[in-house]
């Protein structure tokens, strides 16, 4: 039931992902937070399978760190990406594999470019400009597809993202009631309210 | 008594201190000079032959692999390129491993390794061997030109102990004395990646035995950024451009001796 969305604007990523925490039809949490922060430059949406989801996004979370510990830097967005898909790729072939979807956002302050990538728990990566995962997508791409803009300002940016939220809210049966955004660009990562 | 702190590579001196890694360093520093220079738009490296001799069969070298002779300069990736010191049999098992580790990076990362972490990777290697009991730590010593988009063009230097470090220009292998206090006087900050190829001429001329350079006895190479694609372009020098290149800078050998071979 999880809802994410991501798009990339002039020199920014935003990843808004609903707050809701729940099991079966029960709510059982409303300020849960979807989003981790990977390293100073990196953003990562996760859902899908309970526990997993969690477990993965703490043990990619680390293992970034890790990397940045050992070599002084952090990992570039697609190098980070790629590692990601490994995992995951490695993960649905054990035997117990993680049910996890992601929205991966990153910056390059070198090459001052956003990075956005689309993964889902098969081990599938694409490189996207906008993206969604969930119920959600059903209703934000063809929105996305008419008002994304690659080179929108923040605000035109939020605008967008508002435009897909607001339409979650109006025509799916369960909409999720809030949702967290963050984003991530030369100043490193923050949250944003809508 | 000495030796009996000799013959173990991982057991200390009463002075603290561990033969055998002190003796692989001095098989090195007699080993072929290997010379490399960091400019702010490549790096240069070049090698001393010595397996050499007009019998040697240098058939496959003219126009087979990456270029070079196969014996000091080796491409372990494809934006880092080596030039070894020592014991080539070592050598080229170290070549092999390095080779290994890069592919792995790419496997994971989808990205070349960083260079230093190429460096760092073949040192936990060696420093492996000063440590855990085998007979005797690789008799190497490596220089690695190398570029990746973090830090750019670098240029490190390993031993066989296991240490490593970065520099601007450094050089291996015999004489390494003398071509380090040339550099150490010549070797200007922001230099060009042609005044480099210059410098390192000149210093190689300097500090080896032969009078004349020439491909049989230089391996050559350069890392460059490729100006449309803006990936790193290792380029190995063939025999021939060798040659080339050492006329261009008034160093190659006089007319009338290649008159004499022909």
């Amino acid at each position: 039931m999880d809802i994410s969305f991501a798009l990339t604007g002039k020199g920014y990523v935003l990843i808004a992902a609903d707050t809701t925490a729940a099991r079966s039809i029960v709510k059982m949490k409303s300020d849960e937070d979807k989003i981790k922060v990977l390293s100073p430059h990196l953003l990562m949406a996760f859902s899908g399978e309970p526990g997993d989801t969690v477990q993965f996004a703490e043990y990619v979370e680390r293992n970034m760190r890790l990397y940045h510990i050992r070599h002084n830097h952090e990992l570039r967005p697609p190098a980070a990406a790629s590692w990601i898909r490994r995992s995951l790729a490695d993960s649905i072939r054990s035997r117990k594999p993680y049910a996890v979807n992601l929205l991966l956002g990153g910056y390059e302050p070198r090459e001052r470019t956003p990075h956005l990538y689309w993964i889902d728990y098969l081990g599938t990566l694409a490189t996207v400009p906008f993206g969604a995962h969930g119920y959600g997508a059903y209703f934000a791409l063809s929105l996305l597809d008419r008002y994304h803009d690659p080179e929108a300002t923040l605000e035109e940016g939020l605008a967008t993202l508002r435009r897909c939220i607001d339409e979650v809210s109006k025509r799916l049966v369960v909409s999720p009631g809030k949702y967290k955004v963050k984003i991530v660009d030369a100043d490193g990562v923050r949250e944003v309210e809508l | 008594m000495a030796r009996r702190y000799d013959s173990r590579t991982t057991i200390f001196s009463p002075e603290g201190r561990l033969y055998q890694i002190e003796y692989a360093m001095e098989a090195i520093s007699h080993a072929g000079t290997v010379l490399g220079v960091l400019a702010k738009d490549g790096v240069v490296l070049a090698a001393e032959k010595k397996v050499t001799g007009k019998l040697l069969d240098l058939s496959g070298v003219k126009d087979g692999g990456y270029g070079g002779s196969g014996e000091k300069i080796f491409l372990l990736n494809s934006n880092v390129v080596a030039g070894v010191a020592g014991i080539t049999a070592d050598a080229n098992s170290l070549v092999n491993y390095a080779r290994q580790a890069a592919q792995r990076h790419l496997f994971l990362y989808n990205e070349d390794i960083p260079v230093e972490l190429l460096a760092q990777r073949l040192c936990d290697l060696k420093q492996g061997y000063t440590q855990y009991g085998g007979l005797r730590p690789f008799g190497v010593s490596l220089l690695y030109a190398g570029y990746d988009p973090n830090y750019e063009f670098q240029l490190y230097h390993s031993d066989p102990s296991g240490n490593y470090s970065g520099w601007k220009a450094t050089c291996i292998g015999a004489n390494n004395g003398t071509a380090q206090s040339l550099l150490k006087q010549e070797f200007k900050e922001d230099m060009g990646v042609e005044e480099a190829i210059g410098l390192v001429l000149r210093v190689m001329s300097k500090t080896m035995d032969s009078t004349t350079l020439g491909s049989e006895k230089l391996e050559f190479s350069t890392l460059t950024l490729d100006p449309t694609t803006k990936q790193p372009k290792a380029k190995i020098y063939k025999p021939a451009e060798i040659d080339a290149l050492l006329q261009k800078h008034d160093l190659g050998k006089k007319d009338e001796d290649t008159e004499m071979r022909a």
